[in-house]
């Protein structure tokens, strides 16, 4: 087996510099700042599909529970935006001025403790990193060190998802509730509502999301990535070898637990709002379906499969509500039945042969031999 | 918080709240031996068990309907053959599916969990557009309405106790049908050697569709039952899922033991803290406790030693 020593092979360049050229120059030169801001709001999905790819398509571990890091990523990042869009001038007319207008309507007069930390960026920042990244290690170390797996596991992260809501719209004094946290405004002075800041934002989101892609991509390339692959096809075999299974599950679940929370944080900066519904179990399974869609091995096709099915969703929900479930539960069975590896698996069982022919009878040469073994098909 | 009520009122609190929790505990039982027999037995998961209910609750609701229109006379009596139609109608789809989705899937157990999941939107969808957005209800027979009052504090609802009453001879017939029938024996040899059932000469894709429809069909009288103690909309059965896979998982999968005492201990847990607080609460303490106990034990309560 040859060990690419590139960063990316041909194909995943090409990949790469239609991606960053769609991203970066095309969408924001052809789009008005609404269409740009729904796409913002697309790839904050994108972050979360990113690390279902590492987890379930490397890993082999589904996770039903994704939307509970998304929003704990986009709640640290509301509660820090609520608090400045509070502050005493503005909250003149309350009972308690100085706390977010709903826990005043929910008769809370002072802040929760848990509350106090998140007046500081730098911890706002910091949480939005570590308490999805602990939650996931504590939830990792408790299933994986006992060897539960598979649909076991699919099932308690979907409980988790499902606790999750029902603490978030039960405790609506400390949460804001079934509405969520509503009327952000600003990030450290800066109005993050206008067209521009809209853009400046979707800009940034870019940038992070490629941050995201660089790290998957690294972290597949390493020899991590192989044992990942490894473990999902032949665990017993990984074990037996000396590695302990356990922790490296538990990396990967951390890893996709912390991508989508920075996708949830940077949902609360584009959208301007955080509510439960991004939290439960219905949203949570979505999101695997924007990685099933794209391709579960594919990081590019899992950018891709966020966009297009959230995409579809926009307009086809505008216009049709009633075909739109249909059309979801049939992509369901669909990409299960027909299309295991997704847009990806179709690009390279289809469209990339015949590149490659075009290209191999302009010049004749021999091609080079990267292959990974990543790119085969998942053998569940 | 016990503070303000004297010995004898904690008494029957215990008591009716105790029965509140057996109505409970009669749908996940039923919803969740269904749900037992198709993931405990196939290792299938089936996420759209909870539509599957709601067809049987639609039937149901069909099935008075028709009662009340042309047999006004035989109306207390429309509720049993409701459930038989609830039971073919289920399983009938159970089957259909199982032909049509499952049996390509049955390698591949995290990818019938999507596969089921999108079954269950279009279902939904199909509800919402056969049936209209909003909640049904059914007419219930004169007999089943009012209260059994058994002392002065403490009255048990009349058709609470029918659907309890229903759920045990349920569990009775499945165990028998399961642990006694040639047909159960066949179920529980494709399970534990699938290779070796087929050896021997037992059709296991016969076994395997007639298992889930059995499943999806008791799913159906779940349904039925639910009608008698509530409404019917399209996403009900989405509401319960996630409940009854922890009942499963809890109780130990393939164990039907251990699915009834898991469904019994999460009903009583949940319904008597919901006395004490709100019920958002009690529920999350609840599914909290069984998410932890989980992860102590991730082979659920009764746990069946086999070798792998």
């Amino acid at each position: 087996m040859i060990i690419n020593s590139r960063f990316f092979n041909r194909s995943e360049l090409i990949g790469f510099i239609a991606l960053a050229a769609i991203l970066f120059v095309i969408l924001p030169l052809s789009l008005d700042v609404f269409r740009l801001n729904l796409v913002a709001k697309y790839l904050t999905y994108a972050f979360v599909a990113i690390g279902l790819v590492l987890c379930w398509g490397y890993g082999g571990i589904l996770s039903l529970g994704q939307g509970v890091f998304f929003g704990l990523g986009g709640y640290c990042m509301a509660m820090f935006l609520k608090l400045e869009a509070s502050s005493v001038e503005n909250t003149k007319i309350q009972s308690t001025p100085g706390i977010p207008d709903f826990m005043d309507w929910n008769q809370v007069t002072a802040l929760p403790f848990f509350w106090q930390p998140f007046h500081s960026l730098t911890f706002t920042i910091a949480a939005i990193i570590l308490v999805p990244g602990l939650f996931a290690l504590i939830i990792g170390t408790a299933m994986f060190k006992r060897r539960v797996g598979g649909t076991y596991f699919a099932i308690i992260t979907q409980a988790i998802a499902a606790i999750m809501t029902i603490l978030i719209v039960g405790q609506q004094g400390y949460t804001g509730g079934i509405n969520g946290m509503t009327d952000l405004r600003t990030l450290k002075g800066w109005d993050i509502r206008p067209d521009h800041a809209k853009v400046i934002l979707y800009f940034v989101e870019v940038v992070l999301l490629f941050a995201c892609i660089g790290i998957a991509q690294f972290i597949r390339l390493t020899k991590l990535g192989r044992i990942l692959v490894a473990m999902r096809e032949q665990e017993d075999r990984v074990r037996f070898s000396g590695y302990s299974v356990a922790n490296f599950k538990i990396f990967a679940f951390c890893m996709a637990a912390i991508f989508a929370a920075i996708g949830g944080a940077m949902f609360a900066l584009n959208v301007g709002f955080m509510s439960p519904s991004f939290v439960g179990i219905v949203p949570s399974i979505e999101m695997v379906i924007y990685t099933a869609v794209g391709g579960r091995m594919s990081i590019f096709g899992a950018v891709w499969g966020s966009i297009l099915v959230n995409f579809a969703k926009t307009s086809l929900s505008e216009s049709f509500p009633q075909l739109w479930l249909f059309g979801l539960g049939a992509l369901f069975i669909a990409v299960v039945l027909a299309f295991p590896n997704g847009l990806s698996g179709i690009w390279q069982d289809h469209v990339q042969p015949r590149i490659d022919r075009l290209l191999a009878s302009r010049k004749s040469k021999p091609k080079d031999g990267w292959n990974s073994v990543a790119d085969g098909a998942p053998a569940e | 918080m016990f503070g303000e009520y004297s010995i004898g009122d904690l008494g029957s609190i215990f008591v009716m709240q105790g029965f509140a929790g057996l109505i409970l505990f009669s749908v996940y039982v039923l919803m969740a031996l269904g749900l037992a027999i198709i993931f405990g037995q196939m290792g299938v998961i089936n996420m759209a068990h909870g539509e599957f209910m709601i067809l049987g609750a639609y039937v149901t609701w069909m099935t008075s309907n028709l009662f009340q229109s042309f047999l006004p006379s035989l109306f207390s009596g429309y509720f049993f053959l409701a459930m038989m139609l609830a039971f073919l109608a289920s399983g009938a789809l159970g089957m259909l599916v199982e032909w049509v989705l499952i049996r390509h899937l049955y390698k591949r157990p995290l990818d019938t969990l999507l596969a089921t999941w999108g079954l269950s939107l279009m279902l939904q969808q199909a509800y919402r557009s056969i049936f209209g957005p909003r909640e049904v209800g059914v007419e219930l027979p004169q007999w089943m309405l009012g209260s059994l009052k058994v002392t002065d504090s403490i009255e048990v609802p009349i058709n609470g106790v029918f659907v309890m009453g229903l759920t045990v001879l349920i569990t009775i017939v499945v165990a028998y049908v399961l642990y006694k029938s040639r047909w159960g024996r066949q179920v529980r040899a494709v399970v534990q050697n699938r290779i070796m059932a087929g050896a021997v000469g037992i059709n296991t894709e016969k076994v395997d569709r007639f298992t889930f429809g059995l499943g999806c069909g008791i799913a159906g009288i779940a349904g039925s039952a639910f009608t008698m103690i509530g409404s019917t909309g399209p996403t009900s059965g989405q509401l319960y899922i996630v409940d009854t896979f922890l009942v499963v998982v809890f109780g130990g999968a393939a164990s039907l033991l251990g699915t009834i005492a898991s469904a019994f201990s999460i009903s009583q847990t949940q319904s008597t803290l919901e006395f004490f607080m709100s019920g958002s609460m009690a529920k999350v303490l609840t599914l909290l406790a069984v998410v932890g106990i989980l992860m102590l034990r991730p082979q659920g309560l009764f746990a069946l030693k086999v070798r792998k």
